[in-house]
C-alpha cells in the first residue's frame, strides 16, 4: 500500500497505473451499479412505514457516505501536499473536490426528495441537512480556490488549509442525529452491533455502497489523469507517449 | 421480483415519481462525473497531438529560411 502511495509520487507511473486500473474498473462499476440498482428497485421488499419511497436509500445513502469518506481523502491529500509539497497530492485534492461536490449534491437533493413523502417537506433545516449542505459549500469553495489564483502552488495551500479546517464538519455530521433532535433518522447500518435493517434491504444497499466507492475511485482518476497530462503536456514522458498513440 | 406489472413498478403506490426522479436525477450526475474529466482529458491530448503536429511542420520550414 505505502509502495502504491509513494510511487503515486511519479507522473509517468500514475499515468500508467491509472489507465490499467480504470480500464478494469470502471466495467466493474458500471456491473454493481446496474445489478444494485436493480436489486434495490425491483427486488428488495418496500418499507413497512415508508412504503416504496424508502427505495431511495439505495442512491442516497452511498452517496452521503463515499462523500464523507471523499472528504477525508482530499483533507489527507491537502496535508500530504502541506508537509511534504508533492505535486501529486494537489492533483489528487483538485480531483476529489469536484467528485465530492456532486456526490454530496446527490445526497441532498435524493434527501430532500425522500422528505417530501416521507416528512411533508422538501427541506427543514435539521442539524444532519444543514451540515451537510455546509460539506457541499466546503467542496465548491476548494474547487473555487483552485481557480481563483494564478499561482498554483498558492493555490494548493490555500485549498490544502481549507480541506483541513473542514474535517470539523465530518465527525459533525455523523454524530448530528445522536447529538441533537433531529427529523433525520439515525444510522441504519453499524460497524458495531447489529444493523437495524433487515438483510433483504441491507444486502443490495452494501452492494450500492461498493459501487459508490469505485465510481468515486474511477471519477478521481479520470480527473487527476487529465490534470497530470495537461501539467506535464511539455514533458518528453507525454511526447512519447502521444507519438506512440 | 416484488412488482408483478411493470405499472405497478412505475407508480410505486404513489411514491413512483419520487423514486424515479430521485434515481433520474442521479444517473444524470454518475454519467457527468465520468464523462466530463473523459473529454477534458481527450481535449488535451488532441491539444498536444496538434502541438506536434504544429512543430513538426513547422520546423522544416525553419531550418530552409536558416540555411537560405
Amino acid at each position: 500500500m505505502w509502495t502504491i502511495i509513494h510511487k503515486m509520487g511519479s507522473p509517468p507511473w500514475f499515468f500508467r497505473f491509472s489507465g490499467a486500473l480504470v480500464r478494469w474498473l470502471l466495467p466493474l462499476t458500471i456491473a454493481l451499479l446496474c445489478v444494485g440498482a436493480f436489486w434495490g428497485l425491483l427486488i428488495a421488499p418496500p418499507d413497512f412505514r415508508q412504503g416504496n419511497s424508502y427505495r431511495i436509500i439505495y442512491i442516497h445513502v452511498p452517496a452521503a457516505v463515499v462523500a464523507l469518506a471523499g472528504y477525508y481523502v482530499m483533507a489527507f491529500a491537502g496535508a500530504v501536499s502541506l508537509i511534504w509539497r508533492i505535486k501529486m497530492a494537489d492533483v489528487t485534492m483538485r480531483a476529489a473536490a469536484p467528485v465530492g461536490a456532486a456526490l454530496t449534491a446527490i445526497a441532498l437533493f435524493t434527501g430532500a426528495i425522500w422528505g417530501k413523502p416521507t416528512w411533508g417537506a422538501w427541506w427543514v433545516w435539521d442539524a444532519r441537512i444543514t451540515s451537510m449542505l455546509l460539506l457541499f459549500f466546503l467542496y465548491l469553495g476548494v474547487v473555487a480556490l483552485f481557480e481563483a489564483y494564478e499561482n498554483k502552488t498558492a493555490a494548493a495551500r490555500a485549498c490544502a488549509v481549507l480541506s483541513l479546517i473542514g474535517t470539523v464538519n465530518i465527525p459533525i455530521i455523523y454524530k448530528s442525529v445522536d447529538w441533537w433532535y433531529s427529523l433525520h433518522q439515525p444510522a441504519s447500518i453499524k460497524f458495531m452491533g447489529e444493523s437495524a435493517i433487515d438483510s433483504s434491504m441491507l444486502y443490495p444497499l452494501l452492494l450500492m455502497i461498493a459501487a459508490f466507492y469505485c465510481l468515486f475511485v474511477v471519477a478521481v482518476l479520470l480527473n487527476m489523469r487529465a490534470e497530470v497530462l495537461w501539467r506535464h503536456r511539455e514533458s518528453g514522458w507525454i511526447q512519447q507517449l502521444v507519438e506512440r498513440a | 421480483m416484488y412488482f408483478d406489472t411493470l405499472t405497478a413498478l412505475w407508480y410505486m403506490d404513489g411514491h413512483g415519481i419520487y423514486v424515479w426522479v430521485a434515481y433520474a436525477l442521479t444517473a444524470a450526475l454518475l454519467i457527468a462525473m465520468v464523462r466530463l474529466p473523459i473529454s477534458r482529458f481527450r481535449r488535451h491530448w488532441g491539444w498536444v497531438e496538434a502541438e506536434r503536429r504544429r512543430t513538426s511542420v513547422s520546423s522544416p520550414a525553419e531550418t530552409e529560411e536558416k540555411g537560405g
